[in-house]
């Protein structure tokens, strides 16, 4: 049986020294081997056979970064579960509340950003302002004039 | 000095399996989703297209690798390397079967066994986001840009109730050493493994780990990064050769990975569904019924002309490991420690596989809203209801 920590980690490092090989070596063999005919048609970004157009590193939408940053936050949750969670025999009820109000804080704010449509990716800011009114503001404004000529 | 030789065996053995079972996971791949259409699937080389791997392998390795103009080669050649590199990593922690001893050796059917081993893998699946990320960005193609954005947000939002989903059945287990983990659901029927306690609590839990591992390896449905007939073939659409076969590998990689973690923590790892006398011969009579059928269909009504020979010799094959599966579990226990647990083992991993490809035959794609909206405003909440509940019932009833 393997007792100290080098014996633990040796097998570890070698597989990740294999893994290092393989990869390396695929990707190698990859640019190395098979004939090299270079002209410039081909290297070409691929945009279904039309000329491209534009640059590809555009801007794009700020959805992408709002889930990064919700990730972040939500996942060092998660990372006070694993601890929370093998010692919980010992703590048992005690620890149990303490994850409730804690998760309770946190949901609080899950709650706020599902109300506030940041999880919601059908919805921009623009189609918002724009949203045709329903049925239900209509009987609550009292302007069906004014919504109607809109 | 036994025992770094010991290691470096079980090394070469695992890895070896390990990347056989990639290559032929494409094969069965393509063979089930081909049933599943009605078709034959790889047919030409090889009996069954059995070599077809192998082909695909050498007609990759031999086409021209391309660096287009304008990509940013230094991370345009990274994200192919640490796709595959991270993909091939977390299998060292994997335990396959029970503590043996051989010829007076005692060890781990593992490679190693680390008390950190659920984090260990955590760590490595969520930086395998970086190759796919780094891949689509570096190449200057704007459907792998597309790619790669849709399959990092897809990617980390779906770690999060994965990573709450896991977290739920430690609450019972206390561990997160993966063969301290496997060991606790042992001895006895299958109501003991973790998957079945406090129910339906944990099996939830399992249902919506299953969910996110399909999204975290991006299969179908949850494919966004790949969708074909938009995105013409997302993240690697600039790639090409073995960098282009790299990214196919280290998706079956991780698919693999993921189905031994769900099996370990969550269907008992190598422990047999029922008691151990009578589960001993399931092995068995599984082969033999396999082999009997093959060579009845195959001597009396061969549907195509090569059945006539393939079929009997795999028949034959599957009776001769009916016939050492045997001899494993009455006369020969030297064999019988390694090959039940193994057996049983990559039995749940291929039942797991199978589901993989099976819902890839079954469902449509998701829309990229309809996706996010599923992970943050159900999973996620559904996820930590069931850890808290969980909690609740450890707490209260032990």
């Amino acid at each position: 049986m393997p007792e100290s920590l080098a014996q633990q980690y040796f097998p570890l490092l070698v597989q990740i020294l294999l893994a290092v090989l393989v990869a390396g070596g695929m990707v190698a063999a990859g640019l190395l081997i098979g004939k090299k005919v270079k002209n410039r048609v081909k290297e070409m970004p691929y945009e279904c056979g039309m000329t491209p157009t534009g640059n590809a590193r555009e801007r794009f939408s700020v959805k992408f970064y709002l889930v990064g940053m919700l990730f972040i936050l939500f996942d060092i949750e998660a990372v006070f579960l694993f601890p929370w969670a093998v010692v919980f025999r010992e703590l048992k009820l005690f620890a149990w509340f303490e994850m409730v109000t804690f998760v309770v804080l946190i949901l609080a704010g899950f709650f706020y950003i599902w109300k506030k449509g940041a999880l919601d990716w059908t919805q921009t800011e623009t189609s918002k302002a724009h949203k045709p009114p329903t049925a239900l503001d209509l009987m609550l404004s009292d302007e069906l004039e004014v919504a109607g000529r809109r | 000095m036994d025992f770094f030789l010991v290691s470096l065996i079980k090394i070469v053995v695992v890895f070896g399996a390990f990347m056989t079972t990639l290559a032929y996971l494409q094969w069965v791949e393509r063979k089930v989703l081909a049933h599943i259409q009605l078709r034959l699937g790889p047919q030409r080389v090889g009996p069954h297209g059995l070599l077809q791997p192998l082909a695909d392998v050498i007609k990759l390795a031999t086409k021209e690798g391309l660096i287009p103009a304008n990509v940013n080669t230094f991370f345009y050649i990274l994200a192919p390397f640490l796709a595959v590199s991270l993909a091939l990593i977390s299998i060292a922690v994997i335990p396959f079967g029970p503590e043996i001893e051989l010829f007076g050796v005692r060890t781990n059917l593992e490679l190693t066994s680390l008390n950190i081993g659920v984090l260990l893998i955590l760590a490595i699946s969520s930086v395998g986001v970086y190759g796919i990320a780094l891949g689509g960005w570096a190449s200057n193609n704007k459907y792998s840009l597309m790619g790669g954005l849709r399959s990092s947000a897809q990617m980390i939002s779906y770690e999060l109730p994965m990573t709450i989903a896991l977290a739920t059945p430690l609450l019972v287990l206390n561990t997160l050493d993966l063969r301290q983990i496997a060991e606790r659901q042992g001895g006895g029927w299958f109501w003991n493994w973790t998957a079945f306690s406090y129910p339906p609590l944990l099996f939830i839990a399992f249902i919506v780990f299953l969910i996110s591992a399909f999204a975290e390896t991006n299969r179908v449905p949850f494919d966004l990064p790949e969708a074909e007939n938009e995105l013409v073939a997302g993240f690697h659409t600039e790639y090409s050769s073995l960098a282009f076969a790299g990214f196919f590998m280290a998706e079956y990689a991780n698919m693999v990975t993921i189905t031994c973690v769900s099996t370990t923590i969550f269907l008992g790892g190598w422990h047999p569904p029922f008691p151990a006398p009578y589960s001993n011969f399931v092995p068995t009579a599984l082969f033999w019924f396999f082999g009997g059928v093959l060579l009845f269909h195959g001597l009396t009504q061969p549907a195509r002309r090569w059945d006539r020979f393939t079929f009997p010799a795999f028949g034959v094959i599957s009776l001769g490991l009916g016939a050492i599966f045997l001899l494993a579990a009455t006369v020969l226990p030297i064999i019988g420690q390694i090959l039940l647990p193994v057996f049983w083992f990559v039995a749940k991993v291929g039942l797991l596989l199978f589901l993989f490809i099976w819902v890839r035959g079954t469902l449509p794609r998701f829309r990229y809203d309809q996706l996010m909206r599923f992970t943050w405003t159900f999973l996620f909440p559904v996820a930590l209801g069931c850890l808290l509940l969980t909690g609740l019932g450890v707490a209260l009833f032990g």
